[in-house]
């Protein structure tokens, strides 16, 4: 995407325009109401009352929603999570949501409102000449674009790209489908019936004409949603296909790198700790591609940590175990923080004995807290030598330094756990707190 | 830690994942290191054949893998092949929408596949006898999705009403403490520890059924 020119005071990084999708995790009708309500930010709830207000001003809102719904992109196609959980979801294997009978409140709820206002309009106006054969082709048609949606969903689960005419309108099958097909063409075909039939009556000549003329509106109403599909697939499948290949290329790099490492661990395999090395930097390695949503990069306190850890395996033989709960961008008050966490891992791996040190870090909106534990040697922090600089300047005076505080609890055979406390101050002004 | 021989005769247990070497692999290191405390009475590949086998054993605890072929673990939980029965969840899967989901499925815990023998033999133990698992990571995503960081689909208000001690023995578990030490650096029993833990457990749980409520009742539809 180029942009040309741009005000001054847009925000650095590339320029996602904003669009609108329907929202097809829990769709009453369309999901319209939803995405909207979630583009708009605002609450589900004040759209949908606003779409049964205006459906009141003469149908404007049911023309309103069937608009949005028509020309509104699906939102499902652009969720993309990471390729190994992607898999996992084609395959079957990861929990769904499950359909519970109360999902379908909204949409009773939905079908009663509407029963009310074509009553409360009967009350109106009487019976009117067109009224039913009307609100039954609506209703039909409703249906017949619903499972148009479903089938589509599920054109983008399916990873086979054949298209099966049959599965085309269909989906998958299942009874909720064959029942919304059955459901909508009859209810189009009710309504296309009582209009022809009081139609008749009157004009008898006209019947011919009208009648072949709603054959093709029936025909154009049923295979339209499809047609009209077909042009917004067509975008959705080359982007697929686009990353499919990215992901294939990533698969066989990957494939390579898991056989050369297990190739190097058969080599190894009198010398455990050189085998559980290369096990762990492979793993690390596969993690990231499978499960990691976001990169770990070094520009956020997690994923400077996660890199520390990284490095301090390759370097020593131990695992370093990182749990961290919020984050923050690594920053100049932030970094202290990660280099003193650094320091304290490598002394962990040196000197504790142990195979593993775990650290903790949580980044809350008034402090960044690590901690770093392991069950080794321990030591008695009094009793460092004035000529070893680690702990004393590399974490505690460098905490100190930035306004922090650091705690190093251990005692012999009992193992060591460092404490670093970094409060923040208020995010947006990025003020850097040496003391004198 | 080494396994002391159950009062109640051993832990029957089914072994549910659908890669049979890792199966093979747990197996070996049940019978290795839980010998007299974990008998290993099933395997099953997938949903299906899962529920068949818990239904015919009746099994004390069910190791569940979390990504399974038919639905995922949480299939299993929600089919409620027998009613005893407690899981818990071993996976590899570093998702927090996977753990957490898990987890509101009902499990009893969660721990991950690169635990070691004699810590899955306790934590067969602990799950048998009532109390929840929690590895470190596991708490850091359930410390993550109560402060709201996470988007678990769903997580509500319900959620903060996790009390100042239940969080700071999340925090503690997360930083790699025993249960022991955990107890210890708070001056609580280790029994109190495990109540918080249960009830932790428990309000993670119960928040889908109550933001279900919920849900229903913003609409008016209760």
């Amino acid at each position: 995407m180029t942009t040309t020119s741009r005000p001054p005071t847009a925000p650095p990084g590339p320029l996602v325009p904003r669009r609108a999708f329907r929202d097809l995790s829990e769709p009453v009708a369309g999901g319209v109401a939803g995405g909207l309500a979630r583009h708009l930010a605002l609450p589900v709830l004040w759209v949908r009352v606003f779409f049964v207000a205006a459906a009141l001003l003469g149908g404007f809102g049911i023309m309103l929603y069937a608009g949005l719904w028509i020309f509104l992109p699906a939102d499902r196609a652009l969720d993309v999570s990471a390729p190994g959980l992607e898999s996992a979801t084609r395959a079957g294997k990861r929990p769904g949501r499950g359909r519970r009978v109360i999902d379908a409140g909204p949409a009773v709820a939905l079908g009663a409102l509407a029963f009310g206002i074509v009553l409360g309009f009967e009350s109106l106006l009487g019976q009117g000449f067109l009224f039913w054969p009307v609100v039954l082709g609506v209703a039909g048609v409703a249906l017949l674009w619903r499972q148009a949606d479903e089938t589509q969903r599920e054109r983008w689960l399916d990873t086979t790209g054949r298209i099966d005419p049959f599965g085309a309108v269909f989906g998958s099958g299942g009874w909720a489908s064959y029942a919304r097909i059955v459901l909508g063409a009859g209810l189009v075909i009710v309504g296309l019936g009582l209009f022809a039939f009081r139609n008749g009556q009157f004009q008898v000549a006209g019947d011919i004409v009208v009648a072949g003329l709603l054959g093709i509106l029936g025909l154009g109403l049923v295979v339209g949603p499809w047609a009209l599909r077909l042009v917004d697939d067509l975008a959705a499948e080359r982007a697929e296909r686009v990353r499919t290949q990215e992901r294939a290329d990533m698969a066989a790099h990957l494939h390579d790198s898991v056989l050369q490492t297990l190739a190097l661990i058969q080599k190894n395999s009198h010398d455990s700790t050189t085998v559980a090395r290369l096990a762990r930097s492979q793993e690390r390695d596969l993690r990231q591609w499978l499960f990691s949503t976001d990169e770990a990069d070094a520009t956020t306190v997690a994923g400077e940590l996660r890199a520390m850890a990284a490095a301090v395996e390759t370097d020593h033989p131990v695992l370093v175990d990182v749990v961290t709960v919020g984050d923050c961008p690594l920053d100049e008050q932030t970094r202290p923080v990660a280099l003193a966490a650094r320091e304290a891992v490598v002394n962990a791996a040196k000197h504790a004995g142990v195979p593993r040190v775990d650290v903790y870090a949580e980044v809350s909106d008034r402090s960044v807290d690590v901690f770093v534990r392991d069950r080794g040697a321990g030591f008695v922090p009094e009793g460092i030598a004035a000529d070893r600089h680690g702990v004393r300047n590399s974490i505690l005076d460098r905490m100190h330094r930035h306004g922090g505080s650091a705690e190093v609890r251990s005692a012999p055979g009992d193992g060591t756990e460092v404490r670093l406390h970094m409060p923040l101050d208020q995010r947006p002004a990025p003020q850097q707190e040496e003391k004198p | 830690m080494n396994a002391t021989i159950r009062p109640g005769g051993p832990v029957r247990l089914v072994l549910v994942d659908d890669h049979a070497m890792f199966r093979a692999g747990v197996r070996s290191e049940l019978t290795a290191a839980g010998a007299g405390v974990v008998d290993i009475v099933g395997e099953a590949p997938d949903v299906d054949s899962a529920v068949a086998v818990i239904r015919e054993q009746r099994p004390d605890v069910v190791l569940l893998d979390v990504h399974l072929p038919g639905g995922g673990g949480v299939e299993v939980m929600r089919r409620q092949p027998s009613p005893d029965t407690c899981y818990l969840a071993l996976s590899v899967s570093d998702a927090a929408e996977d753990v957490i989901g898990t987890i509101r499925g009902g499990a009893r815990g969660y721990v991950t596949k690169t635990i070691t023998g004699p810590e899955l033999v306790d934590a067969v133990g602990r799950v048998a006898d009532g109390d929840a698992v929690f590895s470190p990571r596991l708490a850091g995503f359930v410390l993550d999705a109560f402060a709201g960081s996470i988007d678990v689909a769903a997580v509500d208000e319900d959620l903060d009403r996790l009390t100042e001690r239940e969080r700071e023995v999340m925090r503690l578990i997360a930083r790699g403490y025993a249960y022991k030490e955990v107890a210890k650096e708070l001056f609580i029993s280790v029994k109190t520890v495990e109540t918080h833990m249960s009830s932790t457990l428990r309000k993670l749980q119960l928040s889908s059924r109550h933001e279900l409520t919920r849900w229903a009742n913003d609409r008016r539809l209760l």
